[in-house]
């Protein structure tokens, strides 16, 4: 399994470098110039020309290229062009609220969309999975924004039980953290909860045809076992897949709920720098994104062995 | 029998938290979405609006300027010799920089030789000056090689970039870099650790700072903080802002999108209205150096199809919140005036058979004009569409290229070719602060160079002008000439001036003694 591990993290090298030669050409393909985000409409050309001077955009492509992967090789990211601020601090900055949030809202999926998915295949057909669809419909066509919007009125403005933005960290307390995550944790759930609720109904309506679990419930177990014990661990495979690759969406793709919740996440980060050009914690952001990716990718594929003993790395 | 009663212990130990979370004195808050997020620190370096109200929270100038547009005595008080070549400016007592050392002269030597560098129409100012001098502690001189008008308004001006004082050591970062500490003598200091770039800016009140004794008017006066601490919050989503100044969770809210105060109507808890008396005029922008609008009868042409108040109207919608008028200056600044307003007159029908009329008679030849459109910045998405139907009407061939504002920024400074990505034509807004006069007006130049505003226009008559406005001796010759000015402006389609609009910010009732000013000013009010 070590080796394995090993092999798949050498493998990741040449995807990064490509990530990095991709965005970093994408980025100066794109117009847009940094040195107006910083010096303001108004500025005269002459100004403009100074800035971009000072932070090396009229350098050579090749040469601004090499410079910015021989600072990353001695891990240096570089700092932002916009508020001359180490990228990897204004990172660190957003990454613990976009964290929390996939977190929260991957646990409440969780909670959530596995007890309706196999609620719906063990009563497949009847209400209870006419329901489990309804819903799940619902969570798939209503925007997140839409979402959220909903339960900021419901529950923030007109029962006032949580706030209506912001954020505070799990270290200024447990419930500070709860009231204000719990909400846009729900409306980014949202969607994951549909995803994941039909494929666990799904998979454990393949899983509970199968003559292991007439077996079981022949030997007389009670149901809740039978359910989640022998069907739900065999179903889990295809759950995992879709677990993994959600979180890492989720990561990458907070940006609207952290939009309508005002959390200074990360997707917030990204379309700011994205807007203004500030290139350096553009290319930042998306190997972190892209590093990202290739983790999980690979804590997912560890994980089938954990589930499946028929399935061993070498 | 219970053993606990736990309504009773619930109690006790909600007390105790409360007991234990209250401060020693209570701290006061305000808490304000601002209309952009704070990115940048350097006052110096950009021309951009928050950062020049950042500037104006923990920076100051010599001079300060009130609500009639006057220069006055702010960190320093004047005197001008009467042959107006020597102006001596002698700091007030009390001064310090947020490093707990005294401001000098020397500093504010430095500080302006580093604000002439990067402002305009302070380096038009420095081709006068002979020297700045600091000739003690307290005092500096500026010798001037020959009289220049508006020395002390540009010390005062609000904008774009005011002449805001640093110590030295930061004063002597070169132009084009960031200053690494931010570091005024201003009313409030800055709180590096709690800064996030682009989503949070934490002030809180400066206690060493001596306000003057005048009563406080726009940015001259006492800047007297009655808040403990300022927070900026930047929320890209308006709904989120109205729920949150609706729920409490904000105080102030700079710039209201106006659709949305109908939502915040109904509210008894919050007030809204002006609080910037300026407002911004909508520009329609063209690009003298290329086919068709090199052609002074082709501008023309746009100058009478185009119509301000259909502009406006589809971009404001509510006339409460937007004025139309001839002034390139601003509506109802002391230089304002009708000139020019024969283009206006009539209906829109009218204008636009002239319009027609005009085009008709001029080599144009149906060359399609290229109008950029920016799609994320709300109060601008519309004229584009509105202007582009009339031209159309007229007889123009327009096609409306749509993009982020930000590679419209970027495509604006290249002449080039539309075919190789340039130009024909494009609106942007200004801040009357930033265009109130002939000297800060960078839609006027005539030169046409290079380095001059996108747009590049090319009128001798006008540089004449503008430069005779620097050296006017008196006010009413001043107005003569930015009369005359403004007619070139209009004659020779310089830029559609399409109105001016009024941004609405909105409050809690909590607040008192909010300060109008061309910025939002944090002191003065209470909590």
């Amino acid at each position: 399994m070590l080796t394995y591990f090993l092999r798949r993290l050498l493998m990741a090298i040449p995807v990064m470098f490509f990530v990095a030669v991709f965005v970093f050409l994408l980025l100066r393909l794109t117009p847009g110039d940094p040195a107006q985000a910083i010096a303001g409409d108004q500025a005269s050309l002459d100004q403009l020309e100074q800035i971009r001077e000072t932070l090396g955009l009229n350098e050579p492509l090749s040469v601004q290229f090499l410079t910015w992967i021989g600072n990353m090789a001695q891990g240096d990211f570089g700092r932002s062009l916009i508020s001359d601020r180490p990228v990897l601090e204004m990172i660190g900055q957003r990454l613990g609220p976009t964290v929390a949030l996939a977190l929260v809202a991957m646990g409440l999926t969780l909670i959530i969309a596995l007890p309706m998915g196999v609620l719906a295949a063990w009563r497949h057909g009847g209400m209870t999975d006419r329901l489990v669809m309804a819903v799940s419909v619902i969570g798939f066509s209503v925007p997140i924004f839409v979402i959220g919007y909903i339960l900021i009125g419901i529950f923030a403005v007109n029962l006032r039980w949580f706030p209506v933005q912001g954020y505070k960290a799990l270290a200024d307390g447990l419930w500070p953290f709860v009231h204000r995550i719990f909400l846009p944790g729900l409306a980014l759930a949202s969607i994951y909860i549909a995803l994941i609720s039909r494929m666990t109904r799904a998979s454990m309506l393949e899983v509970l045809r199968e003559d292991y679990v007439r077996t079981a419930r022949a030997k007389g177990l009670p149901e809740s076992l039978v359910l989640f014990r022998h069907a739900l661990r065999n179903a889990a495979i295809p759950i995992l897949t879709v677990v993994g690759t959600g979180f890492a969406m989720m990561i990458s793709g907070v940006v609207v709920t952290e939009t309508v919740f005002n959390i200074p996440g990360l997707g917030r980060l990204v379309v700011d720098a994205v807007l203004a050009r500030d290139y350096p914690l553009i290319q930042a952001i998306i190997l972190l994104t892209a590093g990202t990716y290739v983790l999980i990718n690979l804590l997912i594929d560890l994980s089938y062995a954990l589930t499946d003993p028929r399935i061993r790395y070498q | 029998m219970k053993l606990f009663n736990i309504k009773a212990l619930g109690a006790a130990a909600l007390l105790a938290s409360s007991v234990a979370a209250l401060p020693a004195w209570a701290e006061t808050t305000l808490t304000a979405v601002m209309q952009a997020p704070l990115r940048s620190l350097d006052p110096h370096l950009s021309t951009a609006q928050i950062v020049r109200t950042h500037g104006f929270m923990v920076f100051e100038t010599l001079l300060g300027m009130d609500d009639q547009y006057q220069p006055q005595p702010q960190m320093a008080d004047y005197t001008v010799s009467d042959d107006m070549l020597t102006y001596t400016l002698t700091l007030r007592d009390g001064l310090m920089w947020h490093d707990g050392t005294p401001v000098t002269a020397e500093d504010c030597v430095a500080s302006l030789n580093r604000w002439s560098q990067q402002d305009g129409s302070a380096k038009t100012m420095m081709k006068y000056v002979d020297s700045i001098e600091a000739t003690s502690d307290k005092e500096l001189v500026i010798h001037m090689k020959s009289p220049f008008g508006p020395v002390l308004e540009l010390l005062a001006k609000p904008s774009p970039i005011p002449a805001f004082m640093m110590p030295k050591r930061l004063a002597e970062t070169p132009i084009g870099t960031q200053i690494p500490e931010v570091i005024g003598s201003g009313p409030f200091k800055f709180v590096a650790d709690e800064y996030r770039p682009g989503d949070q800016a934490v002030y809180v009140k400066n206690e060493d700072y001596i306000p003057r004794d005048e009563p406080a008017s726009w940015t001259a006066g006492a800047k007297v903080v009655n808040v403990d601490k300022v927070v900026w919050q930047a929320m890209p989503d308006m709904q989120t802002s109205i729920n949150a100044i609706q729920s409490g969770d904000v105080d102030l809210i700079e710039q209201v999108t106006i659709d949305l105060l109908p939502l915040l109507a109904m509210n008894e808890e919050v007030e809204t209205g002006i609080l910037n008396p300026l407002g911004a005029q909508v520009t329609g922008r063209f690009n003298h150096r290329l086919p068709p609008f090199d052609d002074p009868q082709v501008r023309k042409a746009v100058m009478y199809a185009l119509d301000q108040e259909t502009i406006m109207q589809t971009a404001i919608g509510n006339p409460d919140y937007f004025q139309l008028c001839a002034s390139i200056y601003g509506c109802e600044v002391p230089l304002a005036s009708d000139v020019g307003a024969e283009y206006l007159e009539g209906t829109a029908e009218e204008r636009m058979a002239k319009a027609k009329e005009i085009l008709a008679a001029s080599d144009y030849d149906g060359t399609p004009v290229l109008m950029m459109q920016p799609t994320d910045l709300t109060v601008l998405t519309t004229q584009p569409i509105v202007a582009a139907e009339r031209m159309r009407e007229a007889g123009f061939t327009v096609e409306v290229a749509s993009m982020d504002w930000s590679t419209l920024q970027s495509r604006k400074n290249g002449w080039q070719p539309v075919s190789e990505g340039g130009w024909n034509f494009f609106f942007t807004y200004w801040g009357v602060a930033g265009i109130w006069n002939p000297l800060v007006h960078s839609l006027i130049n005539g030169s046409g160079e290079d380095n001059t505003w996108a747009g590049w226009p090319v009128n001798a008559r006008m540089e004449e002008l503008r430069a005779a406005y620097l050296t006017a001796g008196t006010a009413e010759e001043q107005k003569q000439i930015a009369e005359e000015i403004q007619q070139i402006a209009w004659d020779d389609s310089f830029y559609f001036n399409a109105g001016e609009f009024k941004s609405v910010a909105a409050w809690r009732t909590e607040l008192h003694d909010i300060q109008s000013g061309p910025i939002t000013l944090f002191w003065g009010v209470s909590k």
